[in-house]
């Protein structure tokens, strides 16, 4: 069989490795970046196409098997073999991922090949290589048929990623940032490497056909009921938190905004949109196995460590003045969100939310790039004002309005409010008895909704809007006065007094920037009507996840009535689902409110606010906020402190007494050697007298033995 | 030492009468003793090594002295092959000497000396 849609993680890979070649050859030129973006929009298109394909065949999982990849077997039994083909399991959930993946590479792609034009010739083809690599890994991720090759695909997005957040590798804070996001990855990945191989044992199987077939029946491998066995909730925990450290969730999430030291189509693409979103895809497809266990024990923890992440992130981005960190802590906020909804049963609302995240979060990162880019490195909100009325920043300025609409949950127009309000609502409808203190749940994601459209705005009406002021970053290089002496006058300005702040000229995006910037505003906006599409799943996204391995049954999502109805929660006694609506627009507003009269109205200048009036009456608190509520320190002090004194005492006991002894074996020779070596004198007559004494010595004896012979 | 040595007589003319193999013996150690002085004394090359040569020439004595006294040719076969081996050992060790000397512009021992430990 030939399969053709093989060419979506083949292509990108091809890509990669031509993108090695061209960096071997020394190549100094764009030419990597038109490879790349060539390739993945190829790449979409073979998507696009296969999608369709797909509906037309009924919207059954395609599962083709390309080669055998791993076959081991050490007896006849079932159970005693291993097998792993490299195969695609192409179903709603599989196609909707790799749908937005590629679309957004290709754009994200796009914009990377003028925002890392400074870098042509030097990292510029390194960027590329490893951003393919990266939509191959993803590929493998989403469309592998097999545990494996999802682990292969988990893996190699984690490689991309470190090389990616390394990629400025002069930097010393980036390449902290890198070790830290591979590091704490790894701890994730232990879980899920555990998690598999508890799959295998149990299950005989890491491959998704006969796997689900198995859990759909509640059987084991050798063909013994689940029912009730350690299993069944030790397995969904392990996956649970290889998923907390792909996805950034509460005990793992300190990586994330450190990996803004990345380049920013990095942040958008990786961090923000597709990879960070694989732990709620592994969720989602082995939902099943989660489903499993009546008690619902590790669907618990998902949806409280969901809440609790989107809650904290959204408080310590309140405080921050990094409007990239700010977009950071939003994304594991968001992910929160995410982890949340999986948890209260609505994997329909989780992937509809990684859908509409995936186009305002993108569009938000590249906004901020945009402004990065144009003032040098400057990220700071109290530094820039007003950059929406700069001449030729009018299009940055209106698609970030676009994303941080999305982001705040404005009523109506936006995306981003209906998969949000799909979480909250699907939160106050399951029954506490289903999922511990699901109520409560909702009451906290509503709360973390309004601090949500607060801080997404204060980034807007300081930055944006407001009366103009800027101040250059420190990345002032040559490059960035080559392009001002594009402008003519200003060339002899820039190079005659060098670098200072007065002759600083901000330079706006070029049309690729506007052009992607435009498209994702858009299509954020496209993801609505999506939503009032097939309304029997919900939406498209969720007729998707219908068609897939992630389909849940929700409490109440049927309208069920008498009897059933009273087991469902309600919102103070209505329908959570129709009274969401009004009550989660109103909280956005609220926040976009208090943002107004505290960020923009009456604002003077760049660097204070009403909002700086408000502080002391707080205390300490926003400190604390802007210190991230000290997890990094505490992790400092509880975990790498005690490794760090267990590692020195390891290695003073290998200097001192492993290396002592090897030492001291080395030693004794030398000392031996250092008694007799004066014996060589060097004095010739000196070895004449050793020579005639030890022979005289020698006849002595004989003699003295002849003599008592005789 | 055993009586025969002193009674067997080798060399019936002389002028200190007859000599038996323990006036041979007496004169080879004496040589050999002379060397082994001359050789730790003096630290001229030369001179160690006529030195050198005179304790070959006791040795050469005493197993001359020792076949004339058993009465068979052993002991002067290997006098021979001691002369002979000795000629070209002179040969090599006066070169040597010559290239020592050239080196060092003496020939003094302790000039090289450097080896000591």
């Amino acid at each position: 069989m030939f399969v053709w849609f093989a060419a979506i993680p083949l292509l990108p890979l091809l890509a990669a490795i031509f993108c090695c070649l061209l960096i071997a050859r020394r190549n100094k030129t764009k030419l990597p970046a038109v490879l790349v973006v060539g390739s993945l929009a190829l790449s979409f298109a073979v998507t696009v196409l296969g999608f369709w394909a797909w509906i037309d065949q009924g919207k059954d999982p395609i599962n083709p098997q390309i080669y055998e990849w791993i076959g081991v077997s050490w007896g006849s039994e079932p159970g005693q073999s291993l097998t792993a083909q490299f195969g695609f399991y192409m179903d709603g959930l599989s196609w909707l991922w790799m749908l937005f993946v590629t679309g957004l590479a290709t754009l994200i792609a796009l914009y990377a090949s003028e925002y890392m034009g400074h870098d042509v010739g030097k990292g510029y083809g390194r960027f590329f290589a490893a951003f393919a690599l990266f939509v191959f890994s993803m590929a493998c991720l989403v469309m592998g048929d097999n545990l494996f090759l999802l682990y292969l695909g988990w893996e190699g997005v984690g490689l991309c990623s470190y090389l990616l957040i390394g990629y400025f590798f002069q930097k010393p804070s980036a390449v902290a940032a890198a070790k830290k996001a591979f590091i704490v990855n790894r701890i994730g990945d232990l879980g899920l490497a555990v998690g598999i191989f508890l799959i295998f044992v149990t299950f005989g199987t890491v491959e998704y056909g006969p796997l689900f077939e198995m859990v759909r029946l509640g059987v084991d491998a050798a063909g013994r009921p689940l029912d009730g066995r350690w299993q069944e909730w030790v397995i969904p925990c392990l996956l649970m938190i290889g998923a907390f450290g792909k996805s950034a969730q509460f005990p793992l999430y300190v990586w994330l905004p450190d990996a803004m030291e990345g380049p920013t189509p990095v942040s958008a693409l990786i961090h923000a949109a597709t990879m960070v979103t694989a732990g709620v895809y592994l969720i989602a497809r082995t939902m099943p196995l989660f489903l499993l266990d009546d008690t619902h024990f590790a669907l618990t923890i998902v949806a409280w460590t969901g809440t609790i992440t989107a809650l904290l992130a959204a408080t310590i981005g309140m405080a921050q003045f990094d409007i990239k960190r700010i977009m950071a802590y939003s994304t594991v906020s968001q992910l929160g969100y995410m982890f949340a909804g999986l948890g209260v049963l609505t994997s329909t609302g989780a992937c509809f939310h990684v859908f509409t995240h995936a186009f305002f979060k993108a569009l938000l990162f590249l906004a901020c790039g945009a402004v990065m880019h144009g003032f040098a490195g400057q990220l700071d909100l109290r530094k820039l004002s007003g950059v929406q009325g700069m001449p030729g920043w009018r299009i940055v300025g209106l698609t970030m309005l676009v994303g941080c609409l999305n982001l705040a949950g404005f009523p109506l127009i936006t995306s981003g409010y209906f998969s949000k309000d799909m979480i909250l609502a699907q939160a106050f409808t399951t029954p506490g008895d289903t999922i511990w203190g699901s109520q409560w749940i909702g009451w906290v994601l509503l709360l973390t909704a309004g601090l949500t459209a607060y801080y997404t705005f204060r980034v807007y009406f300081r930055v944006f809007v407001g009366p103009q002021h800027f101040e250059p970053g420190d990345e002032l290089h040559a490059e960035e006065d080559s392009h001002h002496g594009e402008h003519g006058e200003d060339q002899a300005e820039v190079h005659g007094v060098g670098k200072s702040h007065e002759h600083f000229h901000p330079h706006p995006p070029g049309w690729a920037i506007n052009a992607v910037l435009i498209i994702l505003a858009l299509c954020s906006f496209l993801a609505i009507p999506t939503y009032f599409v097939m309304p029997e799943h919900h939406g498209w996204a969720g007729s998707m996840v219908h068609s897939s391995t992630a389909i849940v049954e929700s409490p109440g999502a049927h309208h069920v009535e008498g009897a059933d109805a009273e087991h469902l929660g309600t919102f103070l006694g209505y329908d959570p689902h129709k009274a969401m609506y009004y009550v989660s627009g109103i909280v956005g507003f609220l926040g976009i409110a208090v943002a107004f009269f505290l960020h923009l109205a009456g604002r003077a200048s760049a660097a204070t606010s009403r909002a700086d009036a408000l502080l002391p009456m707080l205390g300490p608190i926003p400190r604390w906020g802007q210190n991230k509520w000290y997890v990094d320190e505490f992790y400092e002090a509880v975990i790498r402190l005690p490794l760090w004194v267990l590692a020195t005492l390891f290695h003073w006991f290998d200097q001192l007494v492993i290396d002592g002894l090897v030492n001291l074996f080395g030693l004794l020779p030398r000392l031996f050697a250092r008694a007799i070596r004066p014996s060589q004198s060097g004095v010739l007559q000196g070895y004449a007298v050793g020579m005639a004494g030890g022979l005289a010595v020698v006849l002595i004896i004989v003699l003295i033995i002849m003599g008592r012979g005789g | 030492m055993p009586t025969s040595l002193s009674n067997l007589v080798l060399a019936a003319e002389s002028p200190i009468g007859p000599l038996t193999l323990y006036h041979f013996l007496f004169v080879s150690a004496a040589m050999f003793a002379i060397g082994v002085i001359g050789f730790v004394s003096r630290r001229n090359l030369i001179i160690m090594f006529l030195c050198t040569e005179m304790m070959f020439q006791a040795a050469g004595i005493a197993l001359i002295s020792f076949g004339r006294y058993h009465l068979n040719h052993t002991g002067e076969v290997f006098v021979i092959f001691v002369l002979t081996i000795a000629a070209a050992e002179a040969a090599l060790a006066l070169a040597l000497v010559v290239w020592l000397f050239r080196r060092r512009a003496t020939l003094d021992a302790a000039a090289w000396g450097e080896m000591s430990g």
